[in-house]
């Protein structure tokens, strides 16, 4: 197989082409925080919470292939100011009120303030008003906590082939949708598999009913059911 | 050694930061040995100092026109300013009320036949401000403690560093908030 050879942080790595320098990056065992990445799922690059430093550039790790004599830097203190401007954005165009979130602790967005070391939220808090759908039988939705990470979305049309989950709108009034923006209770393509809740990273969607204790998820299902897959 | 000035303010928040300040143990007799505490909730001295404090220590969100004056007070008038709390950091529970119409808000709550003459009492009680606010959106910060309420050990560790003079460090779990 066809090799290159590529630059992390000043440390040599050979690879193959055809590679994410976030696939690199984890193989080598250096660490990039992510949100809207998940193994098992396309990468889109929707929430650019992965950006690395390629010669002066900002590119995300997860949708960047690498190339021969790429020179990446991942922990510049650039790149970490950025990044931690981008956790910043995520809160404030939401209402990530953690204080009664059924995900508290158990959140990926809580657990990202942390690992960036945010201290506040520099950009004045949109506080948008969403609405919370709760027909559906056993899960919720609460627009509120969502971070427009479009794992949902992925993991519906890509994994259970049900496509329930899409997005509507355009800039800042974009938010996800069920069916053609039906109530998800009514939603007819939706199989309850709950594989948008094991899925998504926040508290948006939820199992009724579960206390902050049961709330734990479990987005690696969605890897190992197309590992599964791929063995036919 | 000249103790160190301390003042402590109550915004728009549930008490519980404070309760949290309490719940130190006994650290509290060493912290009470060291500092000199100046108006607070917890004291009988009302009036913020005119000479000033090293620090305050502000639990809540900006609700109202009293906040937004005391807010501006604390500035001007202490060294350190640290925001108690996710409600001061972040508007928090305070701030869900943002983008409701605040009169509509106090009509439906406060304006029912419970009232004698229909009259709101604001006389005795300050006008909500449209907007509910962090601190930070209206006076510059020196540290956020985050948190509803901020752990004991987080609050202690933070007031100690400064008491002793360094800075304190607040990284990784210090900055959960809920
Ligand atoms: S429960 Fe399954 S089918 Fe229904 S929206 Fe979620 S992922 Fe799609
Ligand atoms: S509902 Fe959850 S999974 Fe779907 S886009 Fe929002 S945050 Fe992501
Ligand atoms: S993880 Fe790469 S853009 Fe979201």
């Amino acid at each position: 197989m066809e090799s290159i050879a590529v630059k992390i942080n000043g440390r040599g790595i050979t690879t193959c082409p055809g590679r994410t320098i976030l696939e690199v990056a984890e193989a080598n065992g250096i660490r990039i925080p992510t949100l809207c990445h998940l193994k098992g799922l396309t990468d889109v690059g929707a929430c650019r919470v992965c950006i690395v430093e390629v010669r002066g550039q900002f590119l995300t790790a997860c949708t960047t292939g690498v190339a021969d004599g790429m020179e990446i830097l991942t922990d510049t203190e650039v790149v970490r100011a950025h990044r931690r401007t981008i956790v910043e954005m995520l809160f404030a165009e939401g209402n990530h009120v953690c204080s009664f979130c059924v995900s508290n602790g158990g959140c990926e967005l809580q657990d990202l303030a942390c690992e960036v070391g945010m201290q506040s939220v520099r950009i004045p808090y949109a506080y948008p008003r969403h609405r919370v759908d709760a027909s559906h039988p056993r899960f919720l939705i609460d627009r509120d906590r969502c971070v427009l990470c479009g794992r949902c979305v992925r993991a519906c049309g890509e994994i259970e082939g049900a496509r329930t989950w899409d997005f509507a709108e355009r800039g800042s009034g974009v938010r996800v949708i069920t069916d053609l923006d039906v109530n998800w209770g009514q939603a007819e393509t939706c199989t309850g598999c709950g594989k948008c809740v094991e899925v998504c990273p926040t508290g948006a969607i939820v199992r009724k009913g579960a206390s902050n204790a049961e709330m734990g998820k479990n987005p690696e299902v969605v890897a190992q059911l197309a590992e599964r897959r791929s063995h036919g | 050694m000249a103790k160190v000035r301390v003042a402590t303010m109550w915004f728009s928040g549930c008490a519980g930061c404070h309760m949290s300040l309490l719940d130190i143990d006994e650290a509290l007799i060493d912290l009470a040995a060291r500092i000199d505490l100046r108006n607070s909730p917890l004291t009988d001295l009302k009036v913020f100092p005119e000479d000033g404090v090293d620090v305050t220590l502000i639990e809540g969100a900006v609700a109202n026109e009293e906040h937004l004056r005391l807010v501006r007070t604390a500035r001007e008038k202490s060294k350190i300013i640290i925001a108690l709390g996710d409600c001061a950091v972040t508007g928090n529970v305070p701030a869900l009320r943002n983008g409701l119409d605040a009169d509509r808000m106090i009509e439906s709550i406060y304006g029912s036949p419970t009232t004698s003459n229909g009259a709101l009492p604001y006389d005795v009680v300050p006008q909500l401000l449209g907007r509910v606010s962090p601190l930070a959106e209206l006076i510059p910060v020196d540290y956020f403690l985050h948190g509803c309420p901020p752990p004991a050990g987080l609050i202690a560790k933070t007031i100690f560093a400064l008491l002793d003079g360094k800075t304190p460090e607040l990284v990784g779990p210090d900055l959960k908030f809920g």
